[in-house]
């Protein structure tokens, strides 16, 4: 069935069947590949997109569900300053090692630091810990955040 | 265009166009400069006409961070700025490509890929170097001598001109024989903190490029189903259910009938129209044994004789001497299967060209193998045959299987297609789980005798588990005497004077398919030995640094020096004896991989109640650290996977199938696991080693003995969660 879209900004229609995860969507009909598949059961959040500015899994949340929201991937989180920011946190500390599962901890980490400026370890630590990854990168993330939030407070 | 070999027995590029320098080795090894990409051999540097210099990246990118490595070899010996130089991967070509530590076979693995690119890129760098500046004094019209290179400008006296300006002479110039390479007070890069990584930006805002995300036009996505316990056979199935699924193409037994291949329009329809394919399975020659029962067999082999004696030691006098002495201290290990489980799942594309060509798009840890396999295969010569090189999203040994398992799977299915559509090969995370290659299960019993005074007068120690060399192509090249050294590497080469050792080794019997995983055998051997001094130390009434550095005091043998070095300096850094109230820690040592890395982990809680793991110290020596902070990240890496694994997971099996299926029950490491880790390198003017494994060794052991001095309560058996400790 065709199904309207509103993701980055733009409005795209697909044709998908209802109990679709977004997540196939995404990657496969609109191509955009920054958003990764790890388990599908929503168990290590490579997957993370936002709708309506929340981190949500996009393996398990379906297509007809998010027909009036609004879509954001990690091709375009950096177009807003707290994307914009994390990103440059991640250069500036070399987060990444594989990378894999970073698209999807930069989309949590915006949406951490857009509730919360300035997190604590434990926050930090409570908020992330849906985001698996397989190179133990959790130092740098967590040094990321806090750096993301003092770039913004600057 | 035409070769010509000079007199020194180099390749010359004769004239060409292209103002397009490529510097690189021949198959002989020699280096060979063209002024074209078509020529013969495969370079190592490749510099455009406009001056963009790019290094050709012989080793795959999993994170471990060849990609910016390798380019810092050639930019500092040509004398660029990093942001001067950029990376592809290359080709597959075993003799151009090749790791030097592996013979003709390309491939990453063993933390060798620094190491074995050291010199040889850069050579290639100071090989090009030297062309451009031989050109420049050409043009200029002064002694080469005065000419220099910094930060990608030429310069002699009061001239000075970009790179570019002098690539086009440069190509047409002979390769230097004997490139004078930078002395080490001549670096700029090379050890450099701020040098940063080539692919972090890539991988922050999702534009890297994985195997995962090749979409070719037209192409299928296959999943494979497969039996629940390996062995099984194909015989044949019904896809009624499967046409119900949109997007559904069809399915196909697999030639070699391991499984069925359901084609699909896209990855959510290949999931579903799997899940509802049934499959008529012979299941008679398949694995039918428990995981209790592949540990039983390892622990009564752990009793027998050993099957080989691997040091030649005298075990009756290596036993007697225990008998007889004043204090006698026996444990038993057990070390489960566990999965290597990347974040990205296994997956890779393949294409046929309107010529008839093979083309793989993978994450390729080692294009050698699936070039090999592909030419049977297809039945083609290897020049019809090419793999690009995606970045991986991890591996951790898991892509480099000796039979090319997935790749040669991704060709099974397509050779059953009509070849017009190209195939992407999708595992899920379930596959991963259920249906790989494992890190084996192992046993070590190991008794250890002490005298009055405390010292070691015998140490006889079994290992028993499942080779993971044996029966593959490997055997010749890494089997000696009957020993697979993997089985035995960290006791069999440990640099620690260990007075009466006897180290027995029992290969037990097939029990699944099984892999090299981060470390190999270090895995089981560094946790044994480490957890071993802790306890014979205390029996001994010995301090544990103390204990251990006793027995590498010979200050002559630079192997036992270096290992003494780290674990002072990581003592030294970790604050070793001044713990807060209601924290312990512990330590442990280990080489491996030709690095010595020693870590103190601190405690807190209870193992009742929850452990919590407060920091991770961590001291490393891998001769020049060629980037400091992607050592350190390394460390860091490594020392999560060793941790997270030994926390709360293994693999285990009923009735020879997979119990668990996904990351709920193969629980990673999470962000709050470990609440800091800190990394200190040895400054090192030797060769560069390993650094990808050699921080996973150390990392278990030093928690488990940081639980010991916590709580008394030794962990023996792995994992600790399910043998009497909880985490917080």
């Amino acid at each position: 069935m065709a199904l309207t879209l509103k993701l980055n900004g733009e409005t795209h229609t697909v044709d998908a069947e209802p109990g679709t995860p977004l997540l196939w969507v995404i990657r496969d009909e609109l191509k955009l590949t920054g958003t990764k598949f790890g388990c599908g059961v929503a168990s290590c959040g490579a997957c993370t997109v936002h709708l309506n500015g929340e981190p949500v899994r996009s393996c398990q949340t379906y297509i007809e569900d998010v027909e009036d929201a609004e879509i954001t991937t990690i091709e375009a989180v950096g177009d807003d300053k707290i994307g914009a920011a994390v990103q440059q946190a991640w250069v500036e500390l070399d987060v990444v090692q594989c990378g894999y599962c970073q698209s999807g901890q930069v989309m949590s980490a915006v949406g951490l630091l857009s509730e919360n400026p300035k997190p604590s370890v434990e926050e930090i630590d409570e908020y992330m810990h849906g985001n698996a990854c397989r190179c133990a990168t959790y130092q740098r993330i967590r040094a990321g955040i806090q750096r993301a939030s003092e770039i913004l407070e600057a | 265009m035409t070769i010509n070999t000079s007199r020194r027995g180099f390749l010359k590029g004769a004239a060409a166009s292209g103002a397009v320098l490529l510097v690189g080795a021949r198959p002989d090894g020699a280096l060979a400069a063209a002024s074209s990409e078509t020529a013969q051999f495969n370079p190592f540097v490749k510099i455009d006409a406009d001056g963009t210099v790019t290094a050709i990246v012989k080793h795959f990118e999993k994170g471990q961070g060849p990609a910016t490595g390798l380019p810092t070899l050639i930019a500092e010996e040509i004398g660029l700025t990093m942001d001067q130089i950029e990376y592809e991967f290359a080709p597959s070509n075993p003799q151009v490509y090749n790791n030097l530590l592996f013979g003709p076979f390309q491939g990453t693995g063993g933390s060798t890929a620094m190491a074995n690119s050291w010199l040889q890129y850069r050579q290639a760098g100071a090989a090009a170097r030297e062309m451009l500046i031989n050109a420049a004094a050409q043009s200029w019209g002064v002694d080469a001598a005065g000419v220099t290179i910094e930060e990608g400008i030429v310069k002699a006296g009061d001239k000075s001109a970009p790179i570019a300006e002098f690539v086009a002479a440069a190509s047409q110039l002979e390769a230097p024989a004997e490139p004078r390479l930078k002395d080490p007070s001549e670096f700029r890069l090379i050890g450099n903190e701020t040098v940063r990584r080539k692919d972090s930006a890539i991988k922050g805002n999702g534009q890297a490029m994985y195997a995962m995300d090749v979409h070719l036009p037209n192409q299928m996505v296959a999943m494979i189903k497969r039996p629940e316990s390996k062995g099984g056979v194909a015989n044949g199935f019904d896809d009624s259910a499967s046409k119900e699924v949109k997007g559904y193409i069809s399915a196909a037994v697999l030639p070699n009938q391991a499984g069925v291949a359901v084609y699909a329009e896209n990855t959510w329809a290949a999931i579903q129209a799997r899940d509802a394919l049934e499959v008529e399975w012979d299941m008679s020659g398949a694995e039918t044994r428990d995981s209790d029962q592949i540990k039983a067999e390892i622990m009564a082999a752990l009793d027998a004789e050993p099957e080989y004696n691997v040091n030649k030691a005298d075990v009756a006098a290596v036993s007697a001497a225990i008998d007889g002495a004043d204090k006698v201290i026996e444990k038993t290990f057990y070390f489960p299967l566990l999965a290597h489980a990347p974040m990205e799942p296994l997956n890779c594309t393949i294409e046929q060209t309107a010529e008839g060509d093979i083309v793989l798009h993978d994450g390729a840890q080692a294009p050698t193998g699936p070039h090999m396999a592909y030419q049977q295969i297809f039945q083609l010569p290897p020049e019809k045959i090419h793999i690009k090189t995606m970045l991986a999203g991890g591996s951790f040994g898991r892509r480099a299987t000796p039979d090319a398992d997935y790749q040669v799977e991704a060709a099974l299915a397509f050779v059953v297609t009509d070849r017009s559509r190209p195939v992407k090969l999708v595992w899920t995370r379930e596959d991963d789980i259920r249906s790989g290659y494992y890190r084996p299960a192992f046993g070590h019993k190991v008794r250890v005798g002490l005298d009055a005074d405390g010292k070691i007068v015998g140490w006889q120690h079994q290992v028993a588990g499942q080779s993971v060399i044996k029966g593959t192509p490997f055997e010749a090249v890494a089997v000696h005497d009957g020993v697979d050294h993997s089985s035995v590497e960290g006791i069999a080469d440990s640099p620690y004077d260990i007075p009466g050792m006897a180290l027995g080794l029992t290969d037990t019997p097939k029990a699944t398919t099984v892999l090299w995983w981060r470390s190999v055998g270090h895995t089981h051997t560094g946790y044994v030995m480490e957890t071993m001094m802790d306890t014979v130390a205390e029996a001994a009434g010995r301090d544990p640094v103390e204990f251990r550095l006793s027995h590498l005091a010979n200050t002559s043998n630079a192997d036992q020096q270096r290992k003494a070095e780290v674990l002072k300096l990581a003592v030294e850094k970790a604050g070793w004896g001044n713990v807060p109230a209601g924290r312990a820690q512990g330590i442990a040592v280990h080489k491996s991989f030709g690095s010595y890395a020693a870590q103190v982990v601190e405690v807190s809680g209870d193992p009742e109640n929850g452990i919590k793991i407060e920091k991770v110290t961590c001291a490393v020596d891998c001769g020049i650290a060629v980037n400091p902070d992607v050592v350190r990240a390394q460390m860091e890496g490594g020392i999560g996977y060793g941790i997270g694994h030994v926390m709360r997971d293994q693999i285990t099996l009923t009735q020879g199938a997979v119990d668990q299926y996904n990351f709920p029950d193969y629980e990673p490491l999470r962000i709050g696991d470990i609440a800091d880790i800190d990394v200190h390198i040895v400054p090192s003017a030797e060769a560069p080693t390993g650094v990808g494994e050699p921080g996973t060794p150390p990392s278990a052991p030093a928690l488990a003995n940081a639980i010991r001095v916590l709580s008394g309560v030794k962990v023996t058996s792995l994992p600790m969660s399910e043998n009497g400790v909880s985490f917080i």
